[in-house]
């Protein structure tokens, strides 16, 4: 039998100690799973280390952990693999980030992610008397939100979320993946009122950092990061609500500078993000950057001329007929890889396409039950 | 080899020292750069977050114009954002066809036309994948001998991974330390190398975004970095433009010079310093440069 050695990051936070690494040799088959691994040394070596596990079978979602330095599922990793991606060969084990450790690889998800996932009403508010049977609704739109419901609420997108790192309060990633099933079904009555309220939060759809390591970190191709994209997407293009973060508006300003210069103006992306040069908003953020423009000034890299003088791209009427024939049609076209998958088979190494919408594997697609290959999905919301 | 550019918008805006660079080291590199002057932006997933389908077919466009070079080997584009924000669009592209016809349909206008399957490449992947990073060793003439470098990716071209064709064959999240080494520098590692620079979010929630390059920065300067270089403009906004600002948040001192991928491999090449731009950055790179020999040398190392 194979041997293979974890090591193991320790802490008891009552005992007042420090966190200290323990190596651990087991004897397991390459294809048993690091959850495996753990629980061996757990029975011969030490019955004291810390873990949390239940279904063994990346479904219950109660083993995230980070492995060299990943978050994931222990019991989703086969052995072979991980070792083959340890640094020094030891396959490296730790608790996940973003959230207290209570014990060995067993963190508080209490304090962090279920309080999170309570911040979203993570249940259906329908409008108006229930209907005397069932809700009926259009496949189309629960298809739409399934990606959403294959979350297992492991915690490895939190425990990874770079926005959450340096502020600990963003709603996160899992939470929002959360927001979007109950946003996105057309039972529930709420729609505007949730997306106003997510809007507004400072710490809200609009806090997320586009980073991807969300999408990276699920185990079961949720792709939180483009489900706030959809949270931003109703929210701005459906229901126009001005957060107080600047988020709507910065997306249309980005919007409307590449419709109008076809390339970025940047001198004017940053004003217009707080509603123009002359808004009581935009102000007190232009002075305070104004040290850093000055500097960029003095030093060349940015010239008053091109700062202030918009740079017209050659070739700019085409875009902006592009943009015109697009935001004429009826309602926005989207095509969500994750439900309809690839047609057809990729033929180049480099740019593989088959993946998700959202890097989720085209796999998935079946075993959630949705057809393989289907028409593009049109947004329900629009 | 021939490449259709795509310089992307800030290298031609508020970095313009990339674009610069750029084109100094392509020659030495026989890269033959055919500029796509008429492609518009690839909407830096802010598009994409507006609107799927305008972000999908102006960067069709951008394809079927790079596929209309003629003689050239693939696409190039130097910004990590770009990468991320067109591999985005191409993989839903070429998905599906009927999606794909749909697209085409509002290029016809413009006689544009995409075909499935473009190959596009930051310059970082066309390095080590086109021309290799033996052919790169053999044209250095500086090696940067004793400068220790902190790689900076950015977000969108180390993740996500399937999208981005990184896997065992294609390790393209560690070209950055093999090119660093390449060129005879020292790697160091830090935290944040994999990291976001926070920029998406500078007005949304500036604290958090100046908290995030701040702290990658000090933990480069802690882990004894002389400099970060980055494939990606934007990030060289939050990391450079905007580190007096991070170094308020973050509450230390900073002052790390944070260098273009370019301007790297150029002064391994023998550049003038002051040709590649070095002279325009926010925070000085004099930890980089001797000024005075316009030799590369590390900090403390009194040169070589």
């Amino acid at each position: 039998m194979p041997e293979y050695t974890l090591k193991i990051r320790r802490y008891t936070p009552e005992t007042g100690e420090a966190a200290y690494w323990e190596d651990f040799t087991v004897d397991l088959d390459g294809h048993r799973s690091v959850l495996d691994g753990i629980l061996q040394a757990k029975d011969r070596f030490d019955g004291s280390i810390g873990i949390r596990c239940s279904c063994r079978a990346a479904i219950c979602g109660s083993c995230g952990v980070r492995i060299n330095g990943r978050p994931g599922l222990a019991c989703h990793m086969h052995l072979e693999e991980a070792a083959k991606r340890a640094g020094d060969g030891k396959i490296i084990v730790e608790p996940m980030g973003n959230m207290p450790v209570l014990k060995d690889l067993i963190v508080d998800m209490d304090a962090v992610h279920w309080k999170k996932m309570r911040r979203v009403t993570p249940w259906l508010l329908p409008d108006g008397e229930p209907p005397e049977r069932e809700y009926v609704v259009p496949k189309e739109s629960m298809v739409d939100i399934t990606q959403t419901m294959a979350c297992i609420q492991c915690g490895a997108c939190v425990s990874d979320c770079l926005s959450m790192e340096v502020d600990p309060e963003f709603i996160g990633p899992a939470a929002l993946a959360k927001a979007y099933r109950f946003v996105g079904d057309p039972r529930d009555g709420q729609q505007f009122e949730r997306l106003k309220d997510l809007s507004e939060d400072p710490h809200g759809i609009y806090d997320c950092t586009h980073c991807f390591n969300c999408i990276e970190a699920c185990p079961k191709g949720v792709a939180p990061m483009s489900q706030i994209m959809r949270l931003r997407r109703i929210s701005g293009g459906d229901h126009h609500i001005e957060d107080r973060n600047n988020g709507y508006r910065h997306e249309k300003a980005f919007v409307k500078n590449i419709e109008k210069n076809g390339i970025l103006m940047e001198a004017d992306l940053l004003p217009d993000s707080y509603g123009g040069k002359f808004h009581p908003r935009a102000v007190p953020e232009l002075v305070g950057s104004l040290p850093v423009v000055l500097t960029a000034l003095r030093r060349g890299k940015v010239t008053l001329k091109k700062a202030l003088i918009p740079h017209k791209l050659e070739g700019q009427k085409s875009v902006k007929k592009i943009f015109d024939t697009v935001h004429d049609r009826d309602e926005r076209y989207e095509l969500n890889l994750y439900i309809s998958g690839t047609d057809e088979e990729p033929e180049h190494g480099s740019e593989r396409t088959d993946s998700g919408e959202d890097g989720a594997a085209a796999g998935t697609t079946t075993a959630q039950g949705s057809p393989s290959s289907s028409p593009p999905e049109r947004s329900p919301n629009s | 080899m021939k490449v259709a550019y795509w310089p992307g918008c800030v290298s031609r805006g508020f970095t313009p020292e990339l674009h610069g660079s750029m084109e100094l080291v392509a020659p030495l590199l026989d890269i033959e750069l055919v500029e796509l002057d008429r492609a518009c932006c690839t909407g830096a997933g802010v598009i994409a977050e507006h609107n799927q389908e305008l972000a999908d077919t102006l960067n069709a466009r951008t394809f079927a114009m790079a596929q209309a070079v003629e003689g050239a080997d693939m696409m190039m584009n130097i910004c990590s954002t770009c990468q991320g924000a067109q591999s985005e669009c191409q993989e839903r592209l070429d998905a599906n066809a009927e999606y794909r016809a749909h697209v085409n349909e509002t290029l016809s206008g413009e006689s544009l036309h995409y075909e499935k399957g473009i190959t596009n490449k930051h310059f970082l992947w066309l390095m080590v994948e086109e021309i290799g990073l033996d052919a790169i060793a053999a044209k250095v003439v500086k090696p940067l001998t004793g400068l220790k470098v902190g790689p900076f990716y950015g977000c969108y071209i180390v993740r996500p991974t399937d999208r981005l064709g990184i896997d065992d064959d294609n390790p393209r999240d560690t070209y950055l330390t093999q090119l660093i080494e390449t060129l005879g520098g020292t790697v160091v590692d830090y935290a944040g190398s994999h990291k976001c620079c926070g920029f998406p979010i500078i007005t949304m929630n500036k604290a958090a975004s100046l908290k995030q390059a701040g702290r990658h920065i000090g933990d480069a300067i802690d882990a004894d970095a002389d400099c970060l270089v980055t494939p990606c403009p934007l990030c060289h906004l939050n990391l450079d433009l905007q580190q007096p600002l991070a170094q308020k948040e973050v509450g230390r001192d900073l002052g790390l010079p944070i260098l273009h991928l370019p301007q790297l491999v150029g002064l391994a090449f023998g550049l003038e310093p002051k040709a590649l731009g070095l002279s325009k950055h926010v925070v000085k790179p004099t930890s980089v440069i001797d000024w005075s020999t316009s030799v590369v040398a590390g900090v403390g190392d009194g040169g070589w």
